[in-house]
């Protein structure tokens, strides 16, 4: 009791001496600190401003930070991003699918048929799990291969803090913090990684703004759908040559169309469940620094494209299992996944998209890395392909994209069955380890729940009025 | 350095003997020390870090890229040091997350040395919080980084000088190239060791009724947590009215102060966020 006396003394004397030394001892503590520190800067530094320099970092700046010219160039440059990405990832990506499904699949096959391994361990081990961990490797490496380091690159050279420049305004306009624009850059790479980015937001009103639109920026796991299905049915659409740069295009289009649902959202919210004004900060703009290219791509190498690559391969295998099961345990004339295919079709088609695919978000709950193949799979599942794939609940790599484009197409795909696809691989549930990070960073189950429902019910409702436009307009 | 020229004073120098120096990563089992890396947003403390430990951290150039504590070791003459990364921050007033990590290790973590980076091309800004750590701990000293940002600025920098000001050792270091870091080991070691004692000068432009009040309860302070380190800047903490600071005098808990109890960063978050 005496101690806590003691304790509450000095409060008390403490807050008596605040009165004593009236209000503005706050501003007092800090002029006499910004007085030293200006006093000392100026007696250890002396600067030789005769000789002034061409200043290459105001140089850059005026034109990346320009009003005309910033989103000009943040456009350019994410097209090229993109674009090397896209035609650079195809070629080892066969290579590797060639390895791992071709030559290693059939020779595990022809081993577990030697040693007489019973049918269901061999099923689910070698078509289940195996081949789901090799389709995630050769289609998700190459593209992170290239995406990473290159945007590292743009990291190190100091241009991120640009963009938060850039876009602070837009961001300021919805309530939101200019920081934010950071966090979701970190997003491309990873909706986790963005999540626990958004700690450099000092208000908690925004920074729950930001955990709960990051899920809004394309994280690496869906870049490999957009790709694809942007390939089929967006890049089909013109003549080869463009094909590339119209599906890079395409890409970029869902990319914008993620940062304007952001804005709309945190505009939303600032105005309804988070109410409140955007706070003021400080931003430094950096200067540029050469980018250390090869320490660069190692560490991207390293710390980003394994740590994310092998999270993937530890979630496709129970996926690769869950779809290798439910495929073979039959409960009537049909197996489990068609039963859900089946009770999920109505709703699946009211939305645009169909049952196959509604099943396959549920499965890749987990990774959404493993929703293309789970697609092709259960497509294949529910029309009876015989002359594709390995059999019932095998996840398969097609050899080349027109191949996996007439498999989509014979399961009854057509240009607005991709699109929405595009669409509902942006707006829906974030990823359970995305999840997980957003209950760990807000220790909040309603703030969790949130994340996870509103970008389903945009992606439903979205889907549904482009749904309603397509036929209204004649175009399916 | 080509070996058959004759040692210079440098290669006496026991900091360049690699034998003795052994980055270790972040495998290390027990430590002697405890090193915290604090400073600015974007100043390169991440990369001190790697250059100390051999660690390869993600380093990125954009104020803010370090949210978390990251943490490694080096060991130096069979003494073992463990170096902790905190996240950049202008203040240690802790408005956000990330400030309130840093701050609450170079409180409540009792680090043995406190390495302050600073831009050496933006040493007016950064001093602001060198002055704050001085605040709260003795054993610091003075990372002055990116002098070839400097050079390219056109600015010299006195680091002679700075060092006599500020009354704690400073190292001028580009640390990209890893240039100056072996001093900055050995002094690291030194201040560790208690073999060099450092006597930081505190702020003097404060009014004489603030000094007066500072005064008063800091005495206060030291009878109820005898031994407490920073009495000074609590006692600025409390008049300013701190909430934080005031709830950790009424609870007591600052009497943990020397025994390093550390609060975890979940039991942050969790605060800043309900």
């Amino acid at each position: 009791m005496k101690i806590q006396d003691s304790r509450n003394e000095i409060l008390k004397e403490a807050s008596a001496l605040r009165w004593e030394l009236g209000s503005n001892l706050h501003d007092l503590l800090t002029e006499a600190l910004y007085t030293d520190a200006a006093r000392l800067a100026e007696r250890a530094v002396t600067s030789d401003s005769h000789n002034k320099n061409f200043d290459l970092d105001r140089t850059i700046d005026r034109v990346v930070t320009s009003r005309w010219l910033g989103f000009p160039v943040m456009m350019i440059l994410m097209t090229i991003v993109f674009w090397v990405t896209i035609s650079g990832a195809n070629v080892p990506s066969s290579l590797l699918s060639k390895l791992l499904i071709d030559s290693v699949y059939p020779l595990l096959k022809e081993v577990s048929n030697q040693i007489g391994l019973v049918w269901w361990l061999d099923g689910l081990v070698i078509d289940g799990i195996y081949l789901a961990m090799a389709w995630v490797i050769s289609v998700m490496l190459p593209p992170m291969a290239i995406f990473f380091p290159l945007f590292t690159l743009l990291e190190d050279f100091g241009y991120l803090p640009r963009v938060a420049f850039n876009l602070d305004q837009w961001f300021k306009k919805t309530g939101a913090h200019g920081k934010q624009a950071l966090t979701m850059a970190m997003g491309y790479g990873c909706n986790a990684a963005g999540v626990v980015a958004t700690r450099i937001i000092d208000s908690p009103r925004e920074r729950l703004i930001a955990i709960i639109t990051n899920n809004f920026s394309l994280c690496n796991g869906r870049w490999p759908t957009q790709i694809l299905i942007a390939t089929i049915f967006i890049g089909n659409l013109v003549p080869s040559i463009f094909a590339g740069l119209v599906s890079a295009m395409a890409v970029i289009g869902i990319v914008i169309f993620g940062v304007a649902c952001t804005f709309l959202v945190s505009w939303g919210l600032s105005r309804t469940l988070l109410k409140g004004e955007a706070s003021i900060f400080s931003l430094e703009l950096p200067p540029y620094r050469p980018p250390r290219v090869l320490q660069t791509i190692y560490t991207s190498l390293i710390d980003r494209t394994l740590i994310v690559l092998w999270r993937a391969v530890i979630f496709a295998i129970p996926a690769g299992a869950t779809i290798w099961l439910i495929s073979n345990i039959s409960f009537g004339d049909f197996s489990l996944a068609e039963h859900a295919i089946r009770g999920l079709n109505p709703f699946g088609i009211l939305v645009g998209l169909n049952g196959v695919i509604l099943l396959a978000y549920i499965i890749a709950i987990p990774a959404n890395e493993i929703v293309i193949p789970t697609v092709l799979m259960l497509t294949v599942l529910s029309i009876g392909l015989s002359d594709v794939g390995h059999g019932a609940g095998v996840m398969f790599e097609l050899d080349s994209v027109s191949a996996t484009a007439s498999v989509l197409k014979s399961g009854g795909w057509t240009l607005l069955t991709g699109l929405n696809l595009m669409i509902f691989s942006l707006l829906h549930n974030p990823c359970s380890t995305a999840l997980y990070t957003i209950w760990k960073e807000t220790k909040s189950v309603k703030w969790t729940a949130i994340s996870a429902f509103l970008p389903i019910v945009m992606g439903f409702l979205v889907c549904f009025f482009i749904t309603k436009f397509f036929f209204w307009s004649g175009a399916v | 350095m080509n070996s058959d020229i004759t040692p210079s004073n440098c290669e006496d120098c026991p900091a360049h003997h690699l034998a003795n120096l052994k980055k270790l990563g972040v495998e290390m089992g027990k430590y002697d020390y405890v090193i915290a890396l604090a400073g600015n947003p974007n100043t390169g403390k991440s990369t001190v870090f790697n250059q100390l430990t051999g660690l390869r951290q993600h380093t990125g150039n954009w104020p803010g890229k370090t949210v978390a504590r990251a943490e490694g070791g080096f060991s130096y003459q069979e003494t073992h040091y463990k170096v902790v990364d905190l996240p950049g921050t202008y203040s240690l007033l802790s408005t956000s997350t990330d400030e309130e990590i840093a701050r609450d290790f170079i409180l409540f973590g009792q680090p043995d040395v406190t390495v302050v980076v600073v831009d050496a091309s933006r040493l007016e800004r950064n001093l602001n919080l060198v002055f704050q750590v001085l605040e709260i701990t003795d054993r610091a000293l003075l990372c002055l980084n990116l002098m070839d940002e400097a050079k390219r600025h056109n600015l010299t920098v006195d680091h002679r000088r700075l060092a006599r000001d500020l009354g704690i050792p400073v190292v001028p270091t580009i640390a990209r190239q890893g240039e100056g870091i072996p001093l900055l080991t050995k002094m690291i070691t030194e201040i560790a060791a208690g073999q060099l004692s450092v006597y930081p000068k505190r702020i003097q432009s404060e009014p004489p009724t603030l000094k007066r009040a500072i005064h008063l309860l800091v005495k206060k302070l030291e009878t109820v947590f005898p031994g407490l380190p920073n009495a000074r800047w609590v006692a600025l903490r409390l008049l300013e009215g701190d909430r934080k600071i005031e709830e950790e005098v009424r609870s007591g808990r600052l009497g943990n102060l020397m025994t390093g109890s550390l609060s975890t960063e979940g039991e942050i978050t969790r605060k800043v966020i309900r």
